[in-house]
This record gives structure tokens, sequence and C-alpha cells, in this order.
């Protein structure tokens, strides 16, 4: 990615995206932790938290709309991978609490030892790395998308089947991970975690690092979809999205494609859940569950597919609603008001938020242009229906 | 148990009536047998037990079931043997006349676990001559469970009896029982037994024969051959049962798919809501049956026959305005329908919910629908065989309407062709807003069969959405046909897993193959060919 690239393929829009999320990456944990507490500009530790949840929704999000927007894949199983990064961020935090759990075995998380397993299964080797964690967050939910793309895209699953098997997909882990004896803690999922990387998770300090790498991780990850949607392979994944068959017959290999875009989703994905569990202090199955797979992709139709910045920002409104419907006297209606903002975005604003401004932006620029046009004609004395002519 | 308790009382009350009629008034054997229950001694009881439950004295049932039960009080002092009934009144075990009060320095006759045994076997030996034929057979199950040897001779005395087929056979089975684990019986007795065993030919035989202990050699190589004919009986048993299970379990799956079937096969519409028409079905049994309880108590066993055109009507009438004012502004974005119609299913949960509360709703089964009936090794229950009938006949009556009605025939021109269709004059808009009520009403239907068999709460329809798309996805679009085979093929591949790998791991198992099933053939097993396909 060389510079000249990054420039070109920043617009307006994106560098003032990019500038807020940076500023509030910096300006939000400093005045968590700089300013005395209950000072008016302070912003509480509970806040840093929640938004840093948002932050990774918002990552999730990007990742959704670089192959739902750009090239027509809606996957309802992208929580699957979100879930595994985060199973995989969460092993690493069991490892770390070591002999400080309940049971105070040195090797075996707390869960084992209630179900009586000897040792460690092998599948949790290595996680007390914090290196082979990060890695494993990338690669497990990469393998899988890369496994399960290679065989429906090469046998062209494509439209609402393929939606239909990613949910089958997530329902089908929700389903093993249920298990207690799948080895991650069944129904309770990981939780109770104590540090990561020797900080205590709970510290003020912590949390403020974790919404700025959180931050850090949503510019990085913008700038990957930026730069791949603006590259000459940008341009096929949306040649295939408005014409899948065409560009078969142009002689670009769709498949791989494809499978390209989504194995990159679904890491982009699965970091983000990596980032969330610390922050939230708990992964369950519940993270497979299908529903929560279609609210992330309402985030993006909300904000606007195919804009990215409207992906991101869908994400932070749909939820920053989300809590403050559920935490008042009106959560009853919550699920009234998300079924609703499916319907009526769908109907009335299929454009999303971002890609209806950005249109009427775009329109009234072309109008102002041409009256400083026609402006700039009548002060030259031409009259308006020879410039027609 | 308790209906072998209620049994056991109720003849202990019917001996108690005719007690009060013809009185034994005569002392003899049985009354010196009774006053051995008084001498607090473990042998002494043990004969008074033997020579009561032989006497055939109409008294002798009350005293022994007493005496089970702890409720045979003995007065050391004047060797007088009471029995209390669980009502409070006492007789006097030897003339069965009634007492006004037992006294105090009476106390419950003492058993040991030996006693216990052969006081368990004396009430079998008694029950086998009940009048009742029901309690006779459970009486000849009960000794046949037990072998107790001391039985044998009451056993045999009923065989000679009996005249009821099913009882004979079971008192049959008893006495093979009994003479297989008695140690002095000769080796062609052993082997007649063993060969009445097989035929009987069930669990509890197989637990009989592998567990007898030290025989002759030659029962010992019969019992293993019988053995394994049992096993594989049971083996055969075990299959038809899970090809029952898997059926039934076809049948809901194909109840709750085939609307959806039509609605994706005919429109492409993905209705991720369709879950919710079979909840509301589910729901509006709840309401009739509400109706009928507080107004009408007498139609109840008709409840589901009301309720089922009723739940077609709402979920049918509701399809059409969701099409007249969702749907049919999303033709042709298929995913942006999958979007709405999600949003419109946590619309009506939530609905459903406040109005119905979010906990399960009880809805009963009339009276047809609830019991069941034994098919060889395997029982039956009369919902899901219901349920099976019902969904077939749905199927049927779908298919010939397809075939034979006029919106069948414009329903068909819409799926193969839908611009030839508008081009020949079908108003296609008006077909597919009927298209998609019939899809929704058959999800109505669904849910009043599924009331029966599944919790009615706002979860419901979610529980099926999953499962009804793999079968719509696996069998093929547009083709009602391969809806049948797909409902029908998860549903016995599910069960025919589950007691391999567990009901979770059998699921997830199906999935994975769907999923992969998928790859190979991307528009499922029966896929609609030409143009269709690109659409």
């Amino acid at each position: 990615m060389t510079p000249h690239m990054l420039t070109r393929s920043l617009d307006r829009g994106a560098t003032i995206f990019l500038a807020v999320v940076a500023a509030c990456g910096i300006l939000i944990p400093l005045s968590n932790l700089l300013l005395p507490a209950g000072s008016f500009l302070q912003v509480p530790t509970y806040l840093v938290a929640l938004w840093g949840k948002y932050v990774c929704y918002a990552i999730l999000a990007l990742s959704i709309d670089l192959i739902w927007g750009y090239c027509g894949i809606l996957s309802l199983g992208h929580g699957a991978f979100f879930a595994l990064g985060g199973y995989a961020m969460g092993m690493y935090l069991m490892r770390q609490i070591g002999s400080r759990g309940v049971y105070g075995n040195p090797i075996l998380p707390d869960f084992m030892v209630f179900l009586n397993y000897s040792k460690l299964p092998w599948y949790w080797y290595g996680f007390d790395m914090f290196w082979f964690a990060a890695l494993m967050v990338l690669i497990v939910p990469g393998l899988l998308a890369f496994c399960f793309g290679w065989l429906a895209f090469r046998s062209r699953v494509t439209g609402v089947y393929l939606s239909i098997i990613t949910q089958a997909m997530t329902y089908a882990l929700l389903l093993a991970f249920f298990r207690n004896d799948f080895g991650f803690g069944g129904n309770n999922g990981l939780t109770d975690f104590k540090d990561i990387l020797g900080f205590n998770v709970q510290a003020e300090g912590t949390r403020a690092a974790l919404f700025a790498l959180s931050c850090l991780a949503l510019i990085a990850s913008f700038l990957i979809c930026r730069a791949v949607v603006s590259s000459k392979l940008g341009k096929v994944l949306i040649a295939i999205r408005d014409a899948e068959s065409r560009s078969r017959f142009l002689g670009y290999r769709v498949e791989s494609y494809k499978l390209f875009v989504f194995t990159l989703s679904a890491c982009m994905a699965g970091v983000a859940g990596a980032l969330y569990v610390p922050q939230v202090g708990i992964i369950n199955p519940s993270e497979f569950a299908p529903g929560n797979s279609i609210e992330a992709v309402i985030w993006v139709a909300v904000g606007g597919r195919g804009t990215l910045v409207g992906a991101a920002l869908g994400a932070v409104v749909v939820n920053y609603a989300k809590t403050s419907f559920t935490s008042g006297m009106l959560a009853p209606y919550w699920l009234f008001m998300l079924g609703a903002l499916f319907i009526l975005v769908t109907l009335l604003l299929p454009k999303g938020i971002v890609g209806t401004f950005n249109a009427w932006w775009d329109q009234s620029k072309e109008k102002r242009t041409a009256e400083t046009a026609a402006s700039a004609a009548a002060e030259d004395g031409v009259t308006e229906p020879k410039m027609a002519e | 148990m308790p209906a072998n308790l209620s049994a056991r009382l109720y003849s202990l009350l019917l001996s108690l009536f005719l007690i009060a009629f013809a009185l034994p008034a005569f002392a003899g054997p049985f009354e010196d047998a009774v006053a051995k229950f008084a001498n607090d001694d473990y042998s002494d009881t043990e004969e008074a037990i033997g020579v009561v439950a032989s006497s055939g004295n109409p008294l002798a049932f009350p005293i022994i079931s007493a005496l089970q039960d702890g409720r045979l009080m003995a007065d050391p002092d004047s060797k007088k043997v009471y029995v209390t009934g669980a009502d409070g009144k006492s007789i006097d075990a030897a003339t069965g006349q009634p007492v006004a009060s037992v006294p105090d320095s009476a106390s419950a006759v003492r058993l040991n676990n030996r006693l216990r045994r052969s006081v368990d076997a004396a009430v079998g030996g008694l029950t086998l001559m009940s009048p009742d034929v029901t309690t006779r057979i459970q009486a000849a199950q009960s000794v046949f469970k037990s072998h107790e040897e001391s039985a044998l001779d009451a056993v045999n005395t009923a065989l000679a009896k009996e005249t009821n087929k099913t009882a004979k056979a079971a008192l049959g089975d008893a006495r093979a029982a009994i003479i297989l684990f008695k140690p002095d019986a000769t080796e062609v007795e052993k082997l007649e037994a063993v060969a009445t065993i097989k035929a009987h030919g069930d669990q509890e035989a197989l637990a009989m024969l592998t567990g007898m202990g030290d025989q002759p050699a030659s029962v010992t190589k019969a019992a293993a051959s019988a053995i394994a004919s049992i096993q594989s009986s049971l083996a055969l048993w075990s299959t038809v049962q899970n090809a029952w299970y898997g059926l039934s379990l076809g049948s809901v799956l194909l109840l709750a798919a085939i609307g959806l079937a039509i609605t994706f096969g005919v429109m492409g519409v993905i209705n991720m809501a369709h879950g919710e028409m079979v909840m509301i079905g589910a729901y509006t049994t709840f309401v009739v049956q509400e109706v009928i309880r507080t107004r009408y108590p007498g139609l109840f066993d008709y409840s589901l026959l009301i309720a089922a055109p009723l739940a077609f009507l709402v979920a049918g009438a509701l399809g059409v305005v969701i099409e007249r004012s969702i749907i049919r502004f999303l033709y042709g974005r298929p995913l942006e329908t999958l979007l709405a119609t999600w949003g419109l299913s946590l619309v009506l949960q939530q609905a459903v919910r406040t109005m119905f509360g979010p906990t399960n709703r009880e809805v009963g089964n009339p009276s047809w629908m609830s019991g069941a009936f034994e098919l060889g090794q395997i029982t039956i229950t009369y919902n899901r065989l219901w349920i099976l009938v019902f969904t077939l006949a749905v199927f049927a009556i779908l298919l010939a309407m397809l075939r034979y009605t006029a919106l069948g025939l414009e329903m068909r021109a819409v799926t193969q062709n839908r611009r030839m269709a508008a081009s020949m004059g079908i108003a296609t808009s008006r077909v597919d807003a009927l298209t998609f009520g019939l899809g929704s009403g058959i999800a109505g239907i669904a849910g009043v069969a599924l009331s029966q068999i599944d919790n009615v709460s706002p979860n419901l329809g979610q529980s099926y959405i999953i499962d009804s798309f793999m079968v719509v996805v696996f069998g093929g679009v547009g083709n009602l046909w391969g809806t049948l085979v797909g409902a029908f093929t998860l549903g016995i591949a599910n069960k025919f897993l589950e007691p391999v790998a567990g009901a979770v791991l059998g699921k997830i198992a199906i999935l994975v193959l769907i999923i992969l099933f998928i790859q190979k053939r991307p528009r499922g097993l029966f896929a609609l060919k030409g143009r269709a396909v690109e659409a």
C-alpha cells in the first residue's frame, strides 16, 4: 500500500471519519485517565467500555459491508467469526487466570475442574502465550471462512442459498458450543478474566488502552477495506456483485475473488471479537445465535451498504439506540423498534443514511455547479438558450 | 406403580365388602395361621404367610397386602391380629368382623428382607386370581419380573383356571421365568422355559437370559441362541422405532416447511417471518380453547377442528396484508426481503409477547389425541400419529389444489414464467398476494398441530425456521414433492443419528451434511430446470 494509493483512496467523507475515530481514540482515554472523576468533561470508565464495545461492533459491520456492499455476499453467519475470534481471546484470558481461579488449579480453568477434566484438551495448548492466541484470532475464523467459502463459491452457491447456509453454519456452532463436553465452558462460556498481558482487565488504564486499541483496529480495518475496494481487485468485486455471470464470462475467476474477500472479512470479524471479549468480560455461545448475525447486517443496512463509513456509523447508531432503549422504561418496545427499523430501512431507505446523504450531496453539488456555470455565462453576456445549443 | 396401588386398594375394598356378607365363621388352620402373626417371630410369620396365601380365604389378600404396607397390627397379649384400612377403619384379621378400635398394645407385624420377598410373591400369587383381567395380567407380569419360586404353585393354579388369552400367555411367561431360576427343575423343563422366554422377546427377557447364572450345558446353549435371536429382533424393533420417530419428526418438519416451500418456490420470497405464522396458528388454537373452556366446555374435543380453519384464516389474512404492505415493494431484491421479514418476525414475536405474556401457554390435547397404543415392541402415541395423518392430508389437499384449481394453475404459470403468465392475462400481483396468503395460512394450520406437541410460546416459530429452511433448500425449490422427500429424509436421518451421536451432535451432523450437500447440488434434490434457475 503506497502513500499514493492511500491518498487516492480517501475522499472527504473517509477523511472526516478517520479524523473522528482517531480523535475519539485519543481524547476519550485521556479524558478518562487524566481528568478528575466527576468533572464535566471526564468520561466515566463504564462509558469507555461501552463505547469500546460499539467500536468492536463497527469493525464487525465494516467486515460485513466489505462482502455484502462490494461483493453481494450476504452472510448471515458473520457473528460466528466474531465469536470464534472472541473465544480465541477468551481462551488466552482463561489461561492467564492460572491458580487464582475458584479451584486454584494452575493449568485447568475452573469449568474444566468442575467438569472433571483430568488434563487440558489438546486444542487448548498454546493459548497461554499471547502471540499464539493473537495468531489464532486471525487463523481460526479465517480458516473456517476459507473452507466454507471454498466449498460454497466453487459450487456456485449464491444469493439467498448462501445466506441460509451461513445461518445454518452459525446455528450448528451455537449448538456445539452449548455442549459441556465440547471443552469451551458450555452454556456459561468463558468469563472471570483477570489479566491481559499482565495488566488487570478491570483497571481503568487497561480499559482506556483497549479502547484506544479498538479505535486503532477500526482505523486499520477501514484503511484495509478502502485499499481493497479502490484497487483493481475492488472493481472486479463490484463487477461480480452487479453481474456475476458476466464477470465469469469475461474471464475472471469469480470464486477466487469471492473467497479472498470472504476470508479477509472473516479475519476482520475475528479481530473485532477478540477486542470485544476483554472489554465485555465474557464470551458465551449466545454470540453464535443467528439473530445476532442478522442484527449486524441491519447495522450495515441502516448506515448504508457499500459505503464503509456508513457501516461503522450504522453499528454505532443502532447500538447506541439499543442501549438507551433497553435500559429505560421503553425496554419492552425495543424489539418493535428494531423490527420496524429492519422494515423501514429496506423499504424507504435502501441506500442507508450515508448512501442517501451522498446521493443528496452529489445532486445538490451538481445543481450548484450548474448554477455557477449559468451565472458565469450570464455575466459573460451569453444567454442560456445558447448554452443549450 | 400408582395404578398398581389403586388396583390393590380397589380389590381390598371389594374383599371387605364381600366379607361383610359372607363370613367364614369356623375356626381352623386359617385362624391358627393368622394368630401366628402375633408371635413376633420371623419364621412363624413366614409360615403364616404361606398358609394364609394358599388358604383360598377371601381375607387372604387384605391380610397379605396389609402386611406388605405395614398396616397389619398384632396384639401379642390377646394374640389377635387386625387389618387397618387406609381409611382408618379396622377389621379382625381372623374373622373379618369390623372392630371399633385396635388396642394400644398392638403393633405392626415386622418384616425382614427375606420375608418381604415372600410377601411380594404372595401378593402376586393372590392377585393372579383376581376377577379383573388387567390385574391378573399385571400380577403375572410382576411374577415374571420377580421370578420368585414361592409363586410357582399360585401360577400353576391360575394357569389351569385362566381363560383369557393374553393373561394365559403372561402366566405362561411367568411360569417359565420361575422354572428357569428354580434350581431343582429338570433340563427338559428349563429348555421349554428358555423357548417360552425367547418367544416373549423383550428387553426383560434378554436381561433374564443373560443373568440366569449356572445352568446345564444344553440350557446355556439354548439360552445363547435365544439371546442372539432376541437381540436381533430387538435391533429390528429399535430400527422400526427410529423409523417411526423419524417419520413423526419428518411430518412436523414437513408441516412447518410446506408453506415456506410455496412462498419461496413460487415467489422466490424468503419469508423469515414464516415461523411467526406458525406461532400465530398455535396461539389461535390457544384462544379457541380458552373460549371453549369458559363458554362451551362440551366442545373441547372439537377444539382443534374449529381452530384449524380459523388459524388458516387468521394467518392467511395476515399474510395477504404483509404481502400487500411490505413484500410487494421488494420483489427482485431477495436479500432485502429477507431482512424486512426478519424485522417483521421480531415485531410479531414482541406483539404476541405483549398480548399473551412471555411464558408458555397451555394448550390441551383433546381426548382422541391423548394416550398411546402398543405395536409389537414400540409405543405409538396418538398425537404423533394424528399429526402424521394430518400432515399428509394437508399435503394432498395442497397438491390437489395446485393441480386442479384455477388458482393452482395460475400459481404454477407464474412460477414457471412470470412474464409470460402476465402476458397471458394472469394478474400476477393478485396471484402473489394469494400465494403468500396460502403459504402463511398453511403455516397457521401447522401451528395448530404443533401446539399439541410443543410449548406454545412467542419463540415457537424461531425453533422451526432454520429447520424449515433446511428442508426447503435440501428438497429443492418450487417442488412440493422435493419438500416431502426432504422433510422425511431429514427427519429419519436425524432420528437414526440421535442414538449414535446424541441429540445435539446428531443435529449438528445433519446441518453439516446439508451444507456439504448444497455444495454438490446447489439447487436441492429436485431442482427446477430452465430459465427459472437464474431468476
